[in-house]
């Protein structure tokens, strides 16, 4: 027995977005890094009223889940959660976050749910960095993605000194997205 | 990793439950559902732990209390919101965020891009939070939101609503949904409660009132118990 899904709607940023939201790390962490990027529909067009949430590992491969799986944080306010929404913004996000390290045999990754109206469910994503070209080499998950749609996976490395990781709901260079 | 909230993995979702994210008769769907087959992830460390953000760095602020937030009270009908967030073993979640936002009494929400003229009210904001407790408990104050009209196609209208966020323990269970009120008349012609393929999960949607709840002189109850995904197999505490 199990609640069904309905779309967050285009009222969603009325409630779920919050000052602290896109700040994995606060402010000011050492070894911080910014992702960002666009979300665009079928139609090629940013989506401008997307929310997206992340979840990860610290650099040491350790959660800040209830738990403290792998050990707690050694990294001063890791949430390990981040949160970007936009109610009428141009279809960017952007989220402060550490680089995580690798955990369960796989290759640095950040999970990421994309919500928004017009989507009755979220999409699942996975965030890989293109400086991890062995152990992304090595990763079973994206071993069992078809290679020619792997590079949808992968966040670039920006001049800025962050990534950027780009999400297309459909069409040419769909994002691979994982049934959960 | 061996505790009573961190199952090994988590059970694949039935078919039915969940809306298909390609459906016609809710117009927006169109451009923003995949069309390549989604690829099969196995849970692991990732999947099966979740974010703790009761009381956790940076958390949002919460507040339970939707008819406190200003002044004076909303205008419309006071009612509770209360119920269990469990999970498909009927385990409680406890400790989770529960995040809802809804429209006021009129049908409008307070959001710059709603167009429906129906009336403000100074008096309600429309979204609170709190996080349950150790039996998987939440409520809320509010007012019943109102139903409003939409462009998805010729007369349609939403049916009153209250949408529902749980981040549940585990980054598997995360969930958004609505919860609906018992009897509404639009409910044969909402594209997406109508989305939910099996019609017993659709009811999931649709909150109880309950008399015995209900607060004399003060408000009205509904109940809405949410059910998020549960273990696989055999819990980890049972493992060495």
């Amino acid at each position: 027995m199990i609640t069904p899904s309905q779309t967050v709607g285009p009222f969603f940023a009325i409630g779920l977005p919050w000052d602290g939201g896109p700040h994995v790390v606060p402010p000011g962490t050492p070894g911080a890094i910014t992702i960002t990027g666009m979300v665009y529909d079928g139609a090629g067009e940013p989506v401008p009223d997307h929310l997206i949430e992340t979840w990860q590992a610290d650099p040491e491969g350790r959660f800040a889940d209830l738990h403290g799986h792998g050990g707690p944080s050694r990294l001063e306010g890791f949430r390990g959660f981040g949160r970007c929404g936009y109610d009428a913004g141009d279809g960017s996000y952007e989220l402060v976050t550490v680089k995580p390290g690798a955990v369960a045999g796989q290759a640095p990754h950040i999970d990421v749910s994309v919500f928004a109206r017009g989507m009755l469910g979220r999409c699942v994503t996975r965030v890989y960095f293109a400086d991890e070209e062995a152990a992304n080499a090595a990763d079973p998950v994206l071993a069992s993605v078809p290679a020619e749609r792997r590079e949808t996976l992968i966040a670039k490395p920006t001049d800025a000194g962050g990534f950027r990781f780009d999400i297309r709901l459909q069409g040419p260079g769909e994002t691979v997205f994982f049934a959960l | 990793m061996a505790d009573r909230d961190t199952p090994a993995s988590y059970a694949r979702e039935p078919d039915g439950v969940h809306p298909p994210l390609d459906y016609r008769e809710y117009r927006s769907t169109r451009l923003r559902h995949p069309k390549h087959p989604l690829v099969y992830l196995p849970h692991a460390i990732t999947e099966i732990t979740g974010p703790q953000l009761a009381g956790g760095p940076r958390s949002p602020v919460l507040d339970h209390d939707l008819t406190r937030q200003h002044a004076g009270e909303p205008i419309g009908e006071p009612i509770t919101v209360s119920g269990r967030v469990l999970d498909t073993e009927g385990t409680p979640v406890r400790g989770t965020l529960v995040e809802i936002w809804q429209a006021n009494a009129a049908g409008r929400y307070r959001h710059r891009n709603d167009r429906w003229p129906a009336p403000l009210d100074p008096n309600f904001s429309g979204a609170g939070r709190c996080v349950t407790d150790a039996e998987g408990r939440y409520r809320f104050r509010t007012v019943k939101p109102g139903p409003y009209p939409w462009s998805n196609h010729d007369n349609a209208w939403r049916p009153a609503h209250i949408h529902f966020s749980l981040l549940g323990r585990a980054f598997a269970q995360r969930l958004v949904t609505q919860m609906y009120f018992p009897g509404d008349p639009l409910f044969p012609y909402d594209p997406i409660f109508n989305a939910v393929p099996d019609e017993r999960a659709r009811e999931r949607l649709i909150s109880r009132f309950s008399l015995e709840r209900s607060e004399p002189d003060r408000a009205l109850a509904y109940e809405f118990d949410v059910h998020l995904r549960g273990p696989d197999a055999t819990p980890l505490e049972e493992a060495t």
